[in-house]
């Protein structure tokens, strides 16, 4: 393999690699402050797309204005998947509020077939972003380069409010003992459902660049990346946002390698997540990042 | 206080299903609606990665339905059931057809390997399907209840080799393939053994490479192709993740001609590629522009009427497909579905609307083939591809 056909494969795997850490920082926040893993995370993901599309197929916004809103009523929707399916089962046994998860996750699946139709869409691309340029002999579209820098920027900007600000310290209290911090005046439930709704930002920024990336949307999209981002958390060690992010970009650059290594494994990719997974689990169940840092949102 | 509105609430809530029990009964299979309903099950993804392509086949088993209503002086219904792209979901949906709705016989799918996953359930409760667009041989192979009204695979393969070899010059060719579904791996295979046949050559097939449904990433692939410099790159398979090929094979700089197979043409395809897929060739059932038959002239004017826009191949085979159906009820006289296999099984030069139909010993039908191209952003004809007799 030459020079430029690996660093063609490298940026790739980067730029997917981004956006799994996208959407698994939102699973890993909810981890740490709730233990719970919320399986609706993907279907939130998915919704953000459908969101963006309407904003601008239907209400013809521009892009911008369209990438907002939706930005704004994902978190909105993931505010009140919490209220609605979770809040109430607060004090409920952990297996009661995952299959209430579960059973949310499959109700936006419904709801979006219902709504939007079983028929795939084509996601409206924005030219400015999508454009092929060409560094040396490597050939890619200018998102591909976006899409690692604005993972890097809302990562930094996530870890500035959970470690600089007075949110932040409520989170990462609730993090450690809601009754504790109930006891020192932090309003639990606020914090619980800002953190859906931070989850749930990160979502919709994923999804918007994931749609622009593959332009092609369906109800069910959701599913797949949602279980892959989930193991990317797991194998960063569930619980810490560094962990996620690392996790992420080593299952979207192993996946890309895996194919340009082992070419005769092209079918076997999905299962190059699962296989990580279990291995991950046998050898370092807490994951990659579980101990070295003790703070969990 | 509370448990006497929670009582409440159930009691409604029963009433509503009951309520909506009463109104489907007399569609629902009552003793006394069988006599004057004959049911036809329409068994397509309407969900899921394939929705686009079981859309257009409804479409046309509908407008067939609307222009042909009666048969044996009963009115016929169409009972739509969702296989949800899934093969799993084919079964069930098909067994629900038979059994609970007591359909007499069978359209579809959109996609062999729901055909093929539907197969064993035709066979044993003794219910004729004719699929629209299935083309993998296995579908009606050993199955004397399974019948298409389209061609088949070994010859769409053969036909887009003799495209690749003569029309493009191509010398050496790669695959790039749906690897979970069974349309794909087989029209990949037909291909492959046509084209090491016309150029001699037995490595003229660079590379095999494979995806899965519902993958969108396949940098990694293309790169791997580009790299063996292939003429053409031959790339069966479903039309989202096709056109998602396509496209990010233009965003690495890989300028290599694709072709395709029948399940390109959906409108999502172009929507999906855009300007990415212009060019892209593909062979299929049927062309607007070519009209074939009486019948090809009456659905085209009737379907530009209701859908106001050119219907695609799938659509004139779903609309044959429920035609074939009604004329073997017609030729049965009776809504026994043994007699009605009996009957669809001695289909003979029936004008479709896609073509003159006759059905051989394993109840396929023996057609041309179409080709088309991506033009302007739309499906423009190129060639017709008489069968090999």
């Amino acid at each position: 393999m030459s020079f430029s056909l690996f660093m063609q494969h490298l940026t790739n795997g980067i730029s997917l690699g981004s956006l799994y850490a996208l959407i698994a920082i939102g699973y890993t926040m909810v981890y740490g402050i709730l233990r719970l893993i919320n399986f609706a995370h993907g279907e939130i993901f998915m919704m953000s797309l459908y969101f963006a599309f309407y904003g601008v197929a239907i209400f013809a916004m521009p892009w911008y204005v369209s990438f907002i809103v939706t930005v704004i009523i994902t978190c909105m929707l993931g505010m009140l998947v919490e209220r609605a399916a979770y809040k109430t089962l607060r004090d409920s046994p952990r297996i009661t509020v995952m299959v209430s998860a579960i059973g949310a996750s499959f109700f936006l699946q419904n709801l979006a077939v219902v709504l939007f139709g079983g028929r795939p869409k084509a996601f409206p691309t924005v030219q400015i972003f999508t454009d092929v340029i060409k560094i040396g002999t490597v050939s890619l579209q200018r998102l591909t380069l976006i899409i690692p820098v604005a993972t890097i920027m809302l990562l930094y900007s996530l870890l500035y409010l959970v470690n600089k600000t007075k949110t932040g310290m409520a989170m990462r209290a609730v993090s450690k003992d809601h009754e504790t911090a109930r006891l020192m005046g932090v309003d639990v439930n606020r914090t619980i459902t800002i953190t859906f709704g931070i989850g749930s930002i990160l979502a919709a920024f994923g999804g918007i660049m994931w749609g622009m990336k593959f332009p092609q949307i369906q109800p069910f999209m959701g599913v797949m990346p949602g279980l892959k981002c989930f193991i990317a958390a797991v194998i960063g060690g569930v619980g810490n946002i560094y962990g996620a992010v690392i996790g992420g970009f080593i299952l979207g650059i192993g996946e890309i390698m895996l194919v340009a290594m082992l070419p005769q494994l092209t079918g076997y990719r999905d299962a190059f997540a699962f296989v990580l997974l279990i291995v991950i689990l046998l050898l370092k169940p807490t994951g990659i990042m579980g101990e070295k840092i003790s703070e969990k949102v | 206080m509370k448990k006497s509105i929670c009582f409440l609430i159930v009691l409604v809530m029963m009433f509503a299903l009951l309520a909506g029990c009463s109104e489907k009964a007399p569609t629902g299979g009552g003793a006394t609606t069988d006599d004057d309903v004959i049911k036809i099950g329409v068994f397509e993804p309407i969900t899921g990665a394939n929705a686009a392509g079981g859309a257009l086949e409804v479409e046309g088993a509908q407008l067939a339905n609307k222009l042909y209503p009666e048969v044996l002086g009963k009115k016929v219904e169409l009972v739509i059931a969702d296989n949800k792209s899934d093969v799993v979901e084919a079964a069930s949906a098909a067994a629900r057809l038979v059994e609970r709705d007591k359909v007499v016989a069978i359209i579809g799918s959109w996609g062999s390997s729901y055909s093929m996953a539907a197969g064993d359930i035709v066979r044993n409760q003794k219910v004729p399907a004719v699929a629209a667009s299935a083309t993998n041989p296995l579908v009606t192979l050993d199955n004397d209840f399974y019948f298409r009204v389209c061609f088949l695979d070994p010859f769409q393969g053969t036909v887009m080799a003799n495209y690749a070899y003569n029309n493009l010059g191509a010398r050496k060719v790669a695959i790039i393939r749906e690897v979970n579904n069974d349309y794909a791996v087989g029209l990949a295979k037909f291909f492959e053994d046509a084209f090491v046949e016309l150029t001699g050559d037995a490595n003229a097939i660079l590379e095999v490479t494979n995806y899965n449904t519902g993958d969108q990433d396949f940098s990694s692939q293309l790169l791997n192709i580009s790299q063996k410099n292939p003429d053409v790159i031959f790339a069966p398979g479903n039309f989202t993740e096709s056109a998602l090929i396509i496209k990010q094979a233009k965003q690495l700089g890989i300028d290599i001609p694709f072709i395709g197979g029948d399940t390109w043409e959906t409108p999502e395809f172009i929507d999906i590629g855009q300007q990415d897929v212009e060019g892209a060739v593909f062979s299929t059932f049927f062309t607007s522009e070519v009209p074939i038959t009486s019948e090809s002239e009456i659905f085209l004017k009737e379907y530009r009427a209701q859908y106001g826009k050119e219907p695609a191949a799938v659509t004139a085979l779903g609309y044959d497909a429920y035609l074939v159906i009604l004329d073997a009820i017609e030729r049965a006289g009776s809504t026994d579905p043994e007699k009605i296999r009996d009957e669809i099984a001695k289909t003979k030069n029936f004008p479709g609307a896609a073509g003159i139909i006759t059905l051989d010993e394993n109840g396929d039908a023996v057609k041309s083939a179409v080709i088309k191209v991506v033009r302007n952003g739309e499906f423009v004809y190129l060639d017709t591809i008489e069968p090999i007799e």
